[in-house]
This record gives C-alpha cells, structure tokens and sequence, in this order.
C-alpha cells in the first residue's frame, strides 16, 4: 500500500497527472501483457522441453494433456473427485460450526479460555497426518476416518481466529450496547460476531489449504477411491502420464478453491474493505 | 496477516487453571477408555500409554527418530528459506519484477505440496532427500510472501531519509530495508516451522522414510496400539516445542519495534 503511494507520488513528477481515457487503458493493456508474459513463456517452454527430452518421469505436455482430457473429462470424476470433493467438505464445514462455536465461547470466558488453552496448544501442535493411524482404529477405512482427519486438522486456525476476533470487539461498542439494554443474544449475533468476522474469515483460508493437504493424505495412506489414491496409485504402478494428470488436477482443483474463497470472501466482507480502505488498488 | 497468535499470556494465578483444565482433559480421555465406550482391544486405558511414553522417552530408539524426523524438518526449513527471503527481497523492492511474477506465483502457491509426493519418491527415491524436497516446497511460500509483504511494508519516510542522509542503495538496504523486514521474516519462520513438522511427518506416513511418523505406522501395523498413542503423544510435545521456541524468537525479534509493528498490523 505504501509502495503505491511511492510508485505514484514518484510517477506524477515525470509523467502528467491526468492521462485521459486511451492512455489509462493503455497502460492497464500494458500491465496486462506484463503479468502473462512470464506464464505464457513458462508453458511454452515446459511443453518443447518435455516434447524434445524423452525423460521417464517428464512425459510430453501434450500426452498429459490427452490423459487428462480422456480421464478427468469426466470419466473419474463420479468416482474420484466427488468422493474426494464431499469428504473435504464435510469435513470442512464440521470444523467451521466447531470451530465458531468453540471460539465465540472461549473467546467470550477468560475462565474457559485459560483452562482450555494448554489442551488446545497441544493440540493444534500436533501435526494432523499423525491421527490418522488412530481415525483409522475409530472408523475404519471408510469416508468418515477422512472427514475426521480433516476436520481435526483444519478446526485450530478458525478456533483460534475466532477467540482473537470476539476478543479484539472495541470494549465501547459493548459498553454502548449493555447501556442502550440490548439483551445478550443480540449483542452476540449483531456485534460481536460481525466483529470478529474477517479473523474468522482469515481462519478458513488458513483452513481451506489444509483441507486440501488433508484430503490427499488420508487417501493416499488408506483408501479404495479419490484423487490422492489414484495418483499414488498411477506413480506404484508406473503409469507416469496418468500420475501427471492427477498432479495437475489437485493443482487446479487448489488453485480454484482459493479462487472460490477470495470471491465468496469479497462479497461476506465488501464492509470491511470499504470501511479499511484497502479495496487493493 | 493470519496469525495462529497464542491465545493467552496467562500469568501466575492462571497456572491453578491451566493445570485443571489438562486434569479434566486427561479424565475425560480416561472416562472413554475405562467405561468401554471406546473398544478396548484398540484404546488401552490411558494410564498405560502415559507409562509406555515415559519407557519410550527413557530409551534411544525414541530420541533416534525424533532426531531423523527434525533432520528432514531442519534441512527443508533451512533450503526453503535460503531460497524465499532472496527472492521475497527481490520481487518486494522491484513492483516490475512482481508483476512479471506475480502470476505465476498465485498459481504456484495453491498447489498442494502433498500432491507432488509421488513424483519426488519417483525422482530422489525414499530417503532424506524427498522430505527435504517437500518441506521445502511448502515452507517456500510463506516465506516467500512475508518477505514481501516485509520490504513492501519499509517505512517511506525511514528510506526518504536514508536517501536524504546520502546512503548507497546497498547502505539503505542494510540499514533500512533489512531490519524492518526481520520481524516479518521470523513471523514466516514460526508458521513455516509447523507446515514443516506436518510434511516432513506425513512424507514418513505416506512414503515410508524413517522417522516419527513411520514409526506411528509401525507401530499400528505391529497391533500395538499403546506405542501407537505414545508416539503420537511425542510427535505433538514435539510441535508444541518447536512453536514455544519460535513464538519466544518471534518476540525477541519483534521486541525492538512493537510500536511501529502494532501501527503496521492495523
């Protein structure tokens, strides 16, 4: 933010102030062809190396291309990738509702708060993928050791944002709305939680990444279906291309769901970022 | 930033608390064994695990695997960072360099590290070298956007001055730019500490390479599930120890500027 402002204080003295409408959309075309230079000559040079090199391991891009379009296009995607999708997301949404609920409470007692925090130190210390021999034991193999595991795993960062957020509430809101009597529940849903959305909000990105990280661990370690399987799966029995596609798919599927997140959290927050000023210019 | 900040300094009077809030935990892990609610062939009452741990951590073979899981944990951390902060240092002072980046990059960093597990065992086989690989592939980009975010964050006025001063671009840099990306730099460290722990041990569960989680495997495969649980109970003191060492790093390095850093957080 504060480079932007050097950028153009900076700009302004060479260039004239105000530019008219073709130059501004120049500029933007300009910064556009900027941004895709890079990727498009990266692709590009993937696709002739692996073309021209014959390496084992580095299939040509285009034979991953045809794998993909024959497996994911949409073959798999009934037996893999919706499995995958539905435990991830169950498993996700669990750990919100937890999460929220948990955080608001510990976030609101100081008493609670104290008592639960050498548990919760533990807990979010300990690195998810170890549980899974355990979830394992509890559940069998099925779909519900994995939404477990990734609802164990990705509940700490909300929980945590969560306490943060209910405790940073400006104390004056609070007082203002105890003296105008507004009974405790509304207090609760009308400014205490609105208050401490965007901690939340930043929990579950934090979360969604771990997610996914989840997701593909605990089918690659036991599983019958799913993405993590088959590309394990395709790498133990050789099948180089097909490991590629699946490797390229979870990269798409990540690089979506972010994408998913960043819009669903411009919309929930478009309060915030007006009243912070940093709508990201 | 995100910040898994610790959610209490509790002082003092707080200890009574604290301790009865993991007696009631460790009860309740109790009540579930001892009532039969959990299966007992597969949950021993918690009793003997606590002995089973307390026999582990007595003998090597514990401090032996923890010692090869931190090996992979240290290696990857340490190459993740050699390769992120010159970079983050690089695309954060030049906006021509981050724009060409930035695509890429926004691409590369929602991919999930666990998804190139497969190609890297099929590359560098099944020792140190894939963990290293993975931790450093995860580690990469946390460090790599808090060095940015610290060198985009560098006070004008500080660099204004330097500049005013007649300091070299390289005397700015050392004197300005360095230390005030520093404690960004060690926030990045902390929360890439615990993504290296979660990689290196899920490279052992998954691939097989010796270490904590390997041995938590081993352990469930022998049918032994009270080792199962101990080895558990050590992995998570394990991370428990590494954030307390890094959150105590963080604030020493934070501690010289916390006015300007609570100004920079808002």
């Amino acid at each position: 933010m504060t480079r932007t402002a050097i950028g153009t204080a900076a700009g302004g003295r060479t260039r004239p102030a105000a530019g008219g409408g073709t130059r501004r959309w120049g500029r933007a075309l300009r910064l556009l062809a900027l941004q895709l230079v890079v990727p498009v000559v990266l692709l590009a040079g993937i696709w002739w190396w692996t073309g021209q090199a014959g390496s084992f391991y580095f299939p040509p891009a285009s034979e991953v291309a045809r794998y993909f379009a024959d497996l994911w296009l949409f073959e798999r995607v009934g037996g893999d990738v919706l499995p995958s999708l539905g435990r991830m997301f169950a498993g996700y949404a669990i750990a919100v509702v937890v999460g929220m609920v948990l955080g608001t409470a510990l976030g609101l007692s100081r008493l609670l708060r104290t008592a639960a925090d050498p548990v919760v130190q533990f807990l979010r210390a300990l690195p998810p993928p170890a549980l899974i021999p355990f979830a394992l034991l509890l559940f069998g193999a099925g779909d519900w050791s994995k939404v477990f595991i990734i609802a164990l795993g990705t509940v700490w960062p909300i929980l945590l944002n969560t306490i943060d957020g209910v405790r940073g509430v400006e104390s004056q809101l609070l007082d203002a709305a105890r003296s105008f009597q507004i009974p405790a529940g509304a207090r609760l849903t009308r400014i205490v939680l609105p208050a401490a959305t965007p901690r939340i909000f930043a929990g579950m990105r934090t979360s969604l990444s771990i997610a996914i990280i989840l997701m593909v661990v605990s089918e690659m370690v036991a599983s019958d279906n799913g993405i993590g399987y088959f590309v394990l799966e395709s790498q133990r029995s050789f099948a180089i291309p097909e490991m590629w596609t699946g490797i390229v798919l979870l990269g798409v599927l990540g690089f979506v769901l972010n994408w998913l997140f960043v819009v669903m959290e411009a919309r929930v927050l478009f309060w915030h970022r007006g009243l912070k000023g940093n709508s990201d210019a | 930033m995100v910040s898994l900040a610790r959610v209490s300094a509790g002082r003092g009077s707080d200890l009574g608390l604290k301790v009865a809030g993991i007696a009631v935990a460790l009860l309740l892990v109790e009540l579930c064994t001892r009532s039969g609610l959990l299966p007992e062939r597969w949950f021993p009452p918690a009793g003997e695990i606590y002995a089973e741990f307390f026999r582990l951590a007595g003998g090597r073979p514990l401090w032996v695997e923890i010692g090869r899981t931190l090996l992979g944990w240290a290696t990857g951390l340490g190459l993740g960072a050699v390769l992120a902060v010159p970079i983050g240092m690089a695309l954060g002072s030049s906006r021509t360099a981050y724009r060409l980046s930035r695509v890429v990059i926004e691409f590369c960093r929602p991919v999930p590290p666990v998804a190139l597990i497969p190609l890297t065992v099929l590359v560098y086989g099944t020792d140190l070298q894939t963990k290293t690989f993975l931790v450093a592939f995860a580690v990469f980009w946390p460090m790599l956007f808090q060095t940015i975010y610290g060198v985009q964050d560098v006070d004008p006025v500080a660099i204004d001055t330097a500049r005013a001063y007649g300091l070299g671009t390289f005397a700015r840099f050392r004197t300005v730019v360095l230390p005030s990306a520093t404690p960004y730099i060690a926030t990045g460290l902390r929360i890439s500490s615990s993504i290296a722990l979660i990689l290196a041990i899920t490279e052992e569960l998954v691939v097989g390479t010796p270490g904590l989680g390997r041995a938590i495997i081993v352990a469930q495969s022998a049918g032994d599930p009270t080792r199962m649980y101990a080895l558990i109970i050590a992995t998570g003191l394990l991370g428990w120890a590494l954030n307390a060492a890094f959150g105590a790093l963080e604030r020493r390095v934070l501690s010289w500027h916390p006015a300007q850093r609570q100004e920079v957080a808002r």
